[in-house]
C-alpha cells in the first residue's frame, strides 16, 4: 500500500499493530464503559500511524478486540470503499491479516464512521464506532472539568435548554446527527455523528456498540439490548429525516439517502448510503426508478468495477 | 522511580521466559473475548483459554487466566487471605503479570478472591467516584460452580426481558450486597465469576431479583 | 454511495507513488542525505525531536526527509514511531548544573560565575540574505575563535538568586511519588505541574509562542526576566534495579530557560521572585522561553493570582498545544461528510421552505413590525 503499511510486512509490530500492553489497557477500559453503559472511560490513547481524527480510537478499539478468527468489515459514510475505509481496511489486512468483507451479514466485528448498516444486526456483532468529540455538552461547556461534574450529576438541564431553544426558533429540533440520546436512564452519550435516521437502531441492538475516540481519548459502550432514548419532549416527539423517495438504483425505501449530482442542469439521484445494501438488493433483482438511466448506470458501473476485487 | 526492566514483557515480539499462555497474543485476546462477552451479556458464560503452566493453588487455573489476560504493573491488585498467604501464587502473578499486590482493597483495580464463602463485603473495595466511577475495583470470585446454588434473576442492560443466573459459593448475604451495589450506579464494584473452564460476570449495572425459595 | 470520488485502492497507491515522486523533486539533483540534514538543519532536527517527543538524530533526519520538510508531519512520524518502542522505565531527573555548556546567558546579571557563553546564536547578527552560501564553494572551514572556557563552576542563576532568599524555592516535591507522564494516563484537570510541563515540551512552538507574547501584551502579565538560558549536553542516567546504582545512557542536548518572574507577594507569602520554566531537546531558545512564560502563567492559581487570561488557562493551554491532535482534527475535514452534509441539506432546504412560506402568508407583517416600532 504505503510506505507506512509496507513496514508492517517486516514483522515489525505485533498482531493488530498494537503492543500487548497497550491492548491490555484499552480492554480494561472497554471492559468498564460495558459496566457503565454511556459512560466515558478515559484511556491512555496511543499515537497510531494515521492522524488523530481519521478513526484512531476505533482502529485502536478493533486492534484490542480484534482476533485471527475475525472477520473485519470497515464502512465510512455507509460505503466499503470511501478512501479512509480503503485505507484502514487495508491497515488490518496488513498487520493482523485478517478476513475482512464487505457484507454486514459476514463480518463479525465492523468498524465504522457517520452510519450503522441498514441490515439488523445479530448478537455475534460487534459495532465499533470512530467517535470525533466523545462529550455530547462540549459545544454547550467547552470545559472537560464542568462537562464531568454535569455527567457526576447527571444535569442535563443545559442540553435540555439547547434543545428546547431549537424548537422555539425554528418549530422543530435543529439537530440532524450526532444527536444525543440517553443510554439506560441515565448518562447522555453522542452516538457519534452518524444522521439522526440511525438513532432507532441503537435503541435495544442485539450487536455491542463500542466507541471509540483517539483524540479525546475516551471509550464508551452500550451492551446489547439496552435502552437509548433519543432526547425530545413529549409536545416535540424524537423523529427521524423521511425519504419522499426510494433509492434510484434498488428501490429500497426507509433507508438512509445521499444526494448524488448527476450533471450541471440540476439533474440529481437519491441512492442508498449503505452501499453493500444496495448491491445486495440490486443482485436480489430489485431496480429503482433510475436503473436504466444512462447517467446513473455509469456511476454505477464505475462503482462496480472499483469494487471488484 | 518506575521501573519495570525486571518485568517480563510479553509484547509478542520477546518470548516470555517461562509460558504463560501457549499463544501469548491470541490466547489473551482470546479470553478477552470471553470476558467481553460475558460482561455485555450478564449471566451468560464463555469458556476461557487456560495458561500452558498450571498455577500454584490455590490460584485456580480460569483465575490465572484472567489475571494474564487483564492485570499488567499499572494494575494494583487485592488478595485474598489464602492467596495473599502463598508465596508460591504472589510470584507467579508478579512473574507473570508484573502487577503490583497489595493489601488495602480500595485500593485495587482488581481483587482475587480464592474463598468466596468467607470475602470481605463488596463495599470495602475502590467504589469509584461520581466523577470516574470507572475506578472501581473489579472483583473476581474464583472457584464458582455454576448452576446448583439458588438462582436470582437479573435484569438491565445486556439482557434481553430477564435472565437467570446461580453461582456459587458466595458469602452469606451476597445478594444483598450485589443489590446495593446496584443501587449505587454508576458507582460500584463488577464482579466476575470463575469456574473450573468457564467465566460468567455481573457488571454494576444489573439489576437483581432474589427469587424466593 | 455512488459518487465519482470513490477512492479505490488503486487511487490510493498512485497518489502514494506520487507523494514520493514529488518528494525526490528533479533527479538531476542529488538527494538528500541524512548526515546533510542532521548537521545542516540541527534546528529543524530539534523541534521534530522535541515535538515527535524522541531524541534521535537520525531518526528526526530521516522524519524530515520523509515529510518533505513539513515538520509537523515529520514529528507525527516520530510519535507514530515512538508508540511502538518498548518502554522499560523513567530516567534519574538530568542536572542541568552539569551540563558541558555551549551557550549560556543570563539577562539579569551582567556578569556571573561561570561567565556570560554567547556561543552559537542568531542573535546580534545582521539578518541579511548571505549569498555566499549559495555558492558552490560552501563548506569551508570556518576559523573561529573563542574565549579560554573559564575555569569554573557555572551555577544556575536562580540558585544564586535562591541563595539570598529572593527567589521563592523550588516547590517541594515527594520524590518517591511518581512523576505523571500522560502517554500513559489520559490528561484530566486540573493537572499538576509535572504534566503541565510535560504537555508544553511536546507542545506546538508556535502556539506557545503566541501564548507568550499574548502574556507581554497584558494578557495575563507576568513581568518576566530571562534569568537565564543554557544549552549544552547533559548526561542521561538510569536507575538500573539489578545494579542498584545508575548508568549513563549517553547524552543529549538541551535548552534550559529559567524565566525570572516578580511576583507581589499575598497575605501568605512576602514578595519575591517566582520561577518559570523551560527545557527543550536541542538550540530551541524560542520554544524554551516561550514555555517557561506559559508554565509560569498558568501557575496562578498555586500564587494566588487572578486569573484572566488565555495563557493562565490551563484546560486551554493544555488541550490545544499538541499539533499532532490539532493538525489531525483539522485536516479530518478532508475526509467525506456527506451523510452528515445530507442531513443538514434536508433541515436547510426545509427551513427555508418554512421561512419562505412564513413570509408570504403575511407579507404585511415586516411592515406592521416597521410602523409599531415607530
Amino acid at each position: 500500500m504505503n510506505d507506512t503499511a509496507q513496514i508492517y510486512d517486516q514483522g515489525e509490530y505485533n498482531f493488530a499493530y498494537l503492543d500487548e500492553q497497550t491492548k491490555r489497557m484499552i480492554r480494561r477500559a472497554i471492559l468498564k464503559g460495558i459496566a457503565i453503559p454511556g459512560y466515558q472511560v478515559p484511556f491512555a490513547s496511543r499515537e497510531m500511524p494515521m492522524p488523530y481524527g481519521w478513526g484512531t480510537g476505533g482502529v485502536q478499539v478493533t486492534a484490542a478486540v480484534l482476533g485471527k478468527d475475525d472477520c473485519l468489515k470497515m464502512i465510512d459514510q455507509g460505503s466499503d470503499d470511501t478512501t479512509n475505509a480503503v485505507s484502514l481496511r487495508g491497515f488490518f489486512e496488513k498487520t493482523a491479516g485478517v478476513r475482512t468483507t464487505y457484507e454486514t451479514s459476514e463480518a463479525t466485528v465492523i468498524q465504522t464512521r457517520h452510519r450503522i448498516p441498514e441490515k439488523t444486526l445479530t448478537e455475534d456483532q460487534i459495532l465499533v464506532f470512530q467517535v470525533p468529540i466523545p462529550e455530547p455538552l462540549r459545544f454547550l461547556e467547552p470545559r472537560e472539568t464542568e462537562t464531568r461534574k454535569m455527567h457526576a450529576l447527571e444535569d442535563y438541564g443545559l442540553m435540555h435548554v439547547k434543545l428546547y431553544e431549537d424548537i422555539a426558533k425554528n418549530g422543530h429540533i435543529a439537530t440532524t446527527y450526532a444527536y444525543p440520546v440517553k443510554v439506560n436512564d441515565r448518562y447522555v452519550m453522542d452516538p457519534s455523528p452518524t444522521p439522526k435516521f440511525d438513532n432507532p437502531k441503537i435503541d435495544e441492538m442485539a450487536a455491542l456498540q463500542l466507541y471509540g475516540a483517539g483524540r479525546e481519548k475516551r471509550i464508551y459502550a452500550i451492551p446489547p439490548y439496552t435502552k437509548v432514548k433519543s432526547l425530545d419532549f413529549e409536545d416535540y416527539p424524537f423523529e427521524v429525516q423521511k425519504f419522499d423517495k426510494p433509492c434510484a438504483l434498488c428501490g429500497a425505501e426507509n433507508v438512509y439517502l445521499d444526494e448524488v449530482i448527476l450533471d450541471d442542469r440540476g439533474g440529481r439521484m437519491f441512492v442508498c448510503s449503505d452501499s453493500d445494501h444496495c448491491e445486495e438488493r440490486r443482485a436480489q433483482g430489485h431496480t429503482g426508478p433510475m436503473a436504466a438511466n444512462p447517467a446513473a448506470a455509469q456511476i454505477t458501473e464505475k462503482n462496480q468495477r472499483e469494487t471488484t476485487r | 522511580m518506575e521501573t519495570t526492566v525486571s518485568t517480563p514483557v510479553q509484547n509478542g515480539r520477546s518470548t516470555p521466559l517461562s509460558a504463560g499462555f501457549l499463544d501469548p497474543v491470541h490466547d489473551a485476546q482470546a479470553c478477552f473475548r470471553a470476558i467481553m462477552s460475558v460482561m455485555a451479556r450478564p449471566g451468560t458464560r464463555q469458556k476461557l483459554v487456560m495458561c500452558s503452566e498450571v498455577p500454584p493453588e490455590p490460584l485456580t487455573p480460569a483465575a490465572a487466566a484472567i489475571a494474564l489476560t487483564l492485570f499488567d504493573y499499572d494494575t494494583p491488585v487485592w488478595l485474598d487471605r489464602p492467596l495473599m498467604q502463598s508465596e508460591a501464587v504472589k510470584a507467579f502473578l508478579r512473574f507473570h503479570t508484573g502487577a503490583p499486590i497489595l493489601s488495602e482493597p480500595v485500593e485495587a483495580a482488581f481483587a482475587l478472591v480464592s474463598e468466596p464463602q468467607s470475602m470481605i463485603p463488596l463495599a470495602s473495595f475502590n467504589q469509584g467516584s461520581a466523577e470516574y466511577p470507572d475506578q472501581s475495583t473489579t472483583v473476581i470470585l474464583t472457584g464458582q460452580t455454576f448452576g446448583k446454588a439458588q438462582a436470582v434473576t437479573l435484569a438491565g442492560p445486556g439482557i434481553k426481558d430477564t435472565a437467570s443466573f446461580s453461582t456459587g459459593p458466595t458469602p452469606p448475604v451476597f445478594w444483598d450486597q450485589v443489590v446495593s451495589n446496584n443501587r449505587q450506579f454508576p458507582r460500584g464494584v463488577d464482579l466476575i465469576f470463575a469456574g473450573t473452564a468457564e467465566v460468567a460476570a455481573l457488571p454494576r449495572s444489573t439489576r437483581i431479583t432474589l427469587t424466593e425459595a | 454511495m455512488y459518487v465519482a470520488v470513490k477512492g479505490g485502492e488503486t487511487a490510493i497507491r498512485n497518489a502514494h507513488k506520487l507523494l514520493a515522486k514529488r518528494r525526490r523533486g528533479d533527479t538531476s539533483v542529488p538527494a538528500l542525505t541524512l548526515e546533510q540534514i542532521a548537521e545542516q538543519l540541527s534546528h529543524s532536527v530539534a523541534r521534530v525531536m522535541g515535538e515527535g517527543s524522541l531524541y534521535d538524530e537520525t531518526l528526526a533526519a530521516l522524519a524530515i526527509k520523509q515529510a518533505r520538510g513539513d515538520l509537523i508531519e515529520a514529528a507525527f512520524l516520530m510519535r507514530a514511531y515512538r508508540t511502538t518502542l518498548p518502554r522499560f522505565g523513567y530516567s534519574q531527573p538530568v542536572d542541568t548544573a552539569r551540563m558541558l555548556v555551549e551557550r549560556r546567558i543570563s539577562a539579569t546579571y551582567k556578569d556571573l560565575p561561570g561567565g556570560q557563553v554567547l556561543g552559537p546564536t542568531f542573535d546580534y547578527s545582521y539578518r541579511l540574505l548571505d549569498f555566499t552560501l549559495a555558492a558552490e564553494s560552501d563548506g569551508a572551514e570556518l576559523p573561529v575563535e573563542t574565549a579560554e572556557m573559564r575555569d569554573e563552576a557555572m551555577p544556575r542563576v536562580t540558585d544564586l538568586l535562591g541563595d539570598e532568599g529572593l527567589m521563592e524555592p523550588d516547590p517541594i516535591t515527594d520524590v518517591d511519588a511518581p512523576v505523571g507522564d500522560l502517554t500513559r494516563e489520559p490528561l484530566a484537570f486540573p493537572a499538576d505541574r509535572d504534566l503541565r510541563l510535560q504537555n508544553l515540551a511536546r507542545g506546538d512552538e508556535g502556539f506557545l509562542l503566541a501564548l507568550a507574547y499574548s502574556t507581554q501584551r497584558g494578557y495575563g502579565r507576568t513581568h518576566p526576566f530571562a534569568g537565564e538560558i543554557r544549552y549544552g549536553e547533559v548526561e542521561v542516567e538510569f536507575f538500573a534495579e539489578e545494579l542498584g546504582f545508575a548508568v549513563t545512557l549517553g547524552t543529549i542536548k538541551v535548552t534550559e530557560c529559567q524565566m525570572v518572574n516578580q511576583f507581589k507577594g499575598s497575605s501568605k507569602a512576602a514578595p519575591t521572585f517566582t520561577r518559570g520554566y523551560g527545557l527543550v531537546f536541542g538550540q530551541v531558545e524560542r520554544k524554551a522561553m516561550s514555555m517557561a512564560m506559559v508554565d509560569r502563567s498558568m501557575r496562578w492559581q498555586e500564587l494566588g493570582e487572578e486569573q484572566s487570561a488565555p495563557a493562565q488557562d490551563i484546560e486551554f493551554v493544555l488541550s490545544h498545544s499538541d499539533n499532532i491532535q490539532a493538525t489531525g482534527f483539522v485536516e479530518h475535514l478532508k475526509l467525506p461528510h456527506y451523510v452528515d452534509f445530507q442531513a443538514e441539506l434536508d433541515l436547510v432546504r426545509r427551513m427555508r421552505a418554512e421561512w419562505f412560506e412564513k413570509r408570504d402568508q403575511n407579507p404585511d407583517e415586516d411592515a406592521a413590525a416597521q410602523e409599531a416600532a415607530e
